[in-house]
């Protein structure tokens, strides 16, 4: 009895895996919905209830299923978010990365310094193509690129460097206050 | 304005941009008002200055990220995908567009993303 026990149980846990499976995307969305920011429920969406079994299971393996499996919620989520952060690059020239940073943090659940880089790679292609449109258009021109180029090139290296030095606090609270002056600048 | 003197104004100006890009805080979003502002092009030359810098420096760091691993390139296909058009369609709509006006809507675009990074920050500061 105790055995036959046993193997049903184990059996349920055979089961149990099969159900997860089934239920990623539920399972997905349970996840993101203890994140702090949620997209789901600011696009109208009713909360979805989660059965009281999956929510168990969800702890241990929430973030794991997460990023096995992207659900069509995500990807769709995710194709908003490019178009949104391409517009936006596309037009202004730049500043999709700081937009992309907090997504891939929140919609791929990756952490700062991984978003980071990843965000990099993802603004790459978009700044290729809409760098190509404007050369086409004719926007740039050889000698401010190169010697404002080159600055920059000089300047990412010290960044770079400087990015051990300093406390990122002030760092961010200068350049917010930078960017609203500037901002307020260009306004007028 | 002498020549050698806008080669190191310029040269300075791109040091600016550079540190706080290789700061990895948008680089970009400073450059194109300081170039702007500063030096006085016009918008759509900074924005186009801008993306090409960008691509030599992104060049560079995606080697060395890429070498610690911290690429996570899954499930950002989709990004890529709707970005790419999306990217072109805004640099369409950048080149149909008067600088005057493209300055004016970057300008409400750098006023809103510094609201957004102060208020993450008094929000930290809060925890």
């Amino acid at each position: 009895m105790l055995k036959d026990r046993n193997l049903s149980y184990n059996l349920k846990c055979v089961n149990y895996s099969k159900l997860i499976k089934g239920n990623a995307k539920k399972i997905a969305f349970r996840f993101f919905s203890t994140k702090k920011v949620n997209f789901h429920r600011s696009s109208g969406e009713k909360k979805r209830i989660i059965q009281p079994e999956n929510k168990a299971k969800t702890k241990n393996h929430g973030s794991d299923l997460a990023k096995n499996k992207i659900s069509t919620k995500h990807k769709w989520l995710l194709i908003l978010s490019g178009s949104v952060i391409g517009l936006l690059n596309g037009f202004f020239g730049g500043g999709g990365g700081m937009i992309c940073v907090p997504i891939l943090q929140k919609v791929l659940s990756l952490d700062a310094k991984k978003a980071h880089a990843t965000a990099i790679a993802v603004i790459f292609p978009l700044s290729l193509i809409s760098a190509f449109i404007y050369v086409i258009n004719g926007f740039i021109s050889s000698f401010p690129l190169l010697t404002v180029g080159l600055g920059v090139v000089a300047g990412g290296v010290i960044g770079a460097y400087a990015l051990k030095f300093l406390p990122p606090k002030i760092i961010q609270l200068i350049f917010a206050l930078i960017m609203l002056g500037g901002g307020i600048k260009l306004i007028l | 304005m002498n020549i050698y003197l806008s080669i190191f104004v310029n040269f300075l100006v791109g040091i600016v941009g550079g540190v706080f890009g290789g700061l990895g805080m948008g680089g970009g979003t400073l450059l194109i008002p300081l170039l702007s502002i500063v030096l006085g092009y016009e918008q759509k030359l900074c924005q186009g200055i801008n993306l090409v810098s960008f691509l030599v420096m992104a060049s560079i760091s995606l080697l060395i990220h890429y070498k610690h691993g911290f690429l996570e390139l899954r499930g950002t296909f989709y990004i890529i995908i709707s970005g790419l058009i999306f990217s072109s369609l805004g640099a369409v709509m950048a080149g149909l567009l008067p600088s005057k006006i493209l300055r004016i809507c970057f300008g409400v675009f750098l006023c809103i993303l510094a609201f957004f990074q102060l208020f993450k920050l008094f929000k930290k500061h809060k925890d």
